[in-house]
């Protein structure tokens, strides 16, 4: 591996920070430059089989350019891409290819054909025969009723899931999917998930990129945050929240929040810090927070809410890049 | 990267075909397209013919006549030879299907097949779908050959019904002045089978490397229309020459014509690439 002067603090190393053997996808120091930019420097990223990797990062991040590299669509300048084994931008591409179904950010199907002729298309790309599970595949995504009709006429939701469907009509064992809910309504977006944990369930591996942080968080098995074409933190949600926040927080409300202060000089509380009306306060344990209820009741603050907090992807991520 | 050399992948003829098909299926789905390409077969082939032969056999353009006529001298002796028909009318009429109307079957294919080719990889490019393909199992050469297909069949095929729709009506109208139905004479066979594909191969990977290079189907269709222009006047040349030319004349112009469509094609199978069809800039 090269060495990798883009990743602040976290290797892009999965949860655990051990970087697994045998990865499905293993990239090493990927670099691709183009011709009016950067895509990606030096990445690094394992995915584990059967799992759901999710890449978050904003806009130009790289997080396209990684999915394309995986399929051999574009092909390393510089460091190592190894999928299910193979090198995807050389000699084995074809293979790999050939196991891979990709939703690309744009559904990219052709609009002026039927929905049946976009997954016999596909179906004869893959070599799948006459006999291709176009109805199955149809009718797993919820489109089979519109086959017949041309794509041109549906709407984005059903575009997305025409677009599933082909990508998993030959039963690929990877799956890239490129912001895949992006326009969608949230009954959509939430079959479409729904879906993708289906197929992981079934041992499928999905890498997925998105903006949406609350989809990535209820989803990932591991979470990859992408910036300036690096990936400058891997691993699972709860791992990477307790490595940034390893202990708890918990918000005190009060009907005079002065009196909250006097929460700084309690035993237990690691850090304290008072936002207008409520309190948050860093335990050493959560199992303190009886205690320190009683301890205020007892000085006369009379409390309206404590809630413990549970802190979100968007938090870490914006902490993340704030720095 | 990848230490391994790239090794040729062997071409599957399924998936070649597959691309093709996809194409034409699209193209088909198209009536805006290709009307007025089935219009221009139809002035060239059937309506500018049909109505000046018949002006010549039935009308007697006194005029015209004498302008072919005169203008027959300058053929070369074995296709002033060949001419049938014992009046000037006749003679004309004849001379007029037989030679001056060969040029159109160059012209009407390669005005088709530019305007699929020039479209057929910046489409993919523009609507996105070229994303489809380029992480398919599909190799880069798979994909130049369907789309070589795609692009060449409209053309060609187009052309070899308006070749039949032409003989019907030369036959018809000018077959029984010179003693009954002639055409098509051996030379416009060696034209139309021999000719006029690798010609047609010829501008197409030109028209097709433009259209991997450049960034709108606009451009393409522009760029494609004057790189070709040069070509479609060669091609009127050639296949005049080959005509009218005494001997083996189209068998070799024929011949030429595939070793330069076959080195053009090599080259232009290059010009597909997989980030080109993602629409990448490296």
């Amino acid at each position: 591996m090269s060495t990798h002067t883009s990743v602040r603090e976290e290797s892009a190393a999965p949860a655990g920070g051990e970087p697994p053997a045998g990865g499905v996808v293993e990239l090493a120091g990927v670099r691709y430059r183009f011709g009016s930019g950067t895509g990606l420097v030096d990445l690094d990223l394992s995915v584990p089989a059967a799992s759901i990797t999710v890449l978050v990062g904003p806009n130009g991040a790289g997080k396209t350019t990684a999915l394309r590299v995986i399929t051999g669509a574009l092909r390393p300048q510089a460091g190592t891409a190894r999928v299910f084994g193979l090198d995807p931008g050389g000699a084995d591409g074809e293979d790999v290819r050939r196991r891979c179904g990709v939703v690309a950010a744009k559904p990219a199907l052709y609009d002026r054909l039927t929905g049946r002729d976009n997954l016999k298309f596909a179906a004869e790309i893959f070599g799948l025969g006459p006999n291709a599970p176009i109805e199955k595949a149809a009718a797993r995504f919820g489109i089979d009723r519109s086959l017949d009709l041309r794509v041109g006429g549906y709407s984005t939701g059903m575009k997305t899931r025409l677009a599933l469907a082909r990508a998993v009509l030959h039963e690929p064992d990877l799956l890239l999917l490129d912001e895949p809910t992006s326009g969608l309504d949230p009954e959509s977006s939430h079959a479409v998930l729904g879906l993708v944990r289906e197929m992981t369930a079934a041992g499928t591996t999905v890498v997925m990129s998105t903006h949406l942080l609350l989809e990535a968080e209820g989803l990932a098995d591991q979470v990859v945050m992408m910036e300036n074409g690096s990936a400058i933190l891997a691993g699972s949600t709860e791992t990477l929240m307790n490595r940034y926040w390893p202990r708890p927080l918990v918000r005190f409300a009060a009907e005079d929040p002065t009196g909250l202060d006097v929460l700084a000089t309690m035993e237990g509380v690691v850090a304290y810090g008072r936002e207008g009306a409520t309190a948050n306060v860093e335990l050493d344990d959560v199992a303190r927070v009886p205690g320190l209820v009683a301890s205020l009741a007892a000085a006369g603050v009379r409390l309206t809410a404590v809630t413990p907090h549970e802190r979100s992807l968007e938090e870490l991520y914006l902490r993340v890049r704030r720095r | 990267m990848s230490d391994r050399p790239r090794k040729e992948p062997r071409i599957d003829r399924g998936r070649m075909w597959a691309v093709a098909r996809n194409d034409l299926r699209q193209l088909g789905h198209s009536p805006d397209f290709w009307a007025p390409m089935l219009v221009l077969a139809a002035l060239f082939f059937v309506v500018v013919p049909t109505i000046l032969l018949l002006t010549i056999t039935n009308i007697g353009s006194v005029g015209t006549v004498k302008n072919v006529s005169a203008a027959l001298e300058v053929l070369p002796q074995s296709a002033q030879q060949a001419i049938r028909g014992e009046s000037p009318t006749d003679r004309t009429s004849y001379a007029l299907a037989v030679y001056l109307f060969a040029p159109m079957a160059v012209i009407v294919p390669m005005t088709i097949s530019t305007a699929v080719g020039a479209n057929t990889i910046v489409g993919e490019k523009e609507k996105g779908t070229g994303e489809f393909l380029a992480h398919s199992p599909a190799s880069e050469r798979e994909i130049y050959l369907g789309k070589l297909i795609a692009s060449l069949v409209p053309g060609y095929l187009t052309t070899l019904i308006g070749f039949g729709c032409y003989s019907l009506a030369v036959n018809l109208i000018v077959g029984p002045h010179v003693g009954g139905w002639f055409f098509p004479t051996s030379a416009w066979w060696v034209l139309m089978l021999w000719v006029v594909p690798p010609f047609l191969a010829i501008t197409l990977s030109v028209v097709l490397r433009l259209s991997a290079r450049v960034k709108s189907a606009a451009a393409a269709q522009q760029a494609s229309g004057l790189v070709t222009l040069p070509l479609i006047m060669l091609s009127y040349a050639q296949s005049t020459g080959g005509l009218l030319g005494a001997g083996h004349a189209g068998l070799w112009v024929g011949a030429f014509a595939w070793v330069a469509a076959f080195l053009g094609l090599k080259r232009g199978a290059k010009a597909v690439t997989r980030p080109r069809l993602l629409g990448v800039d490296t």
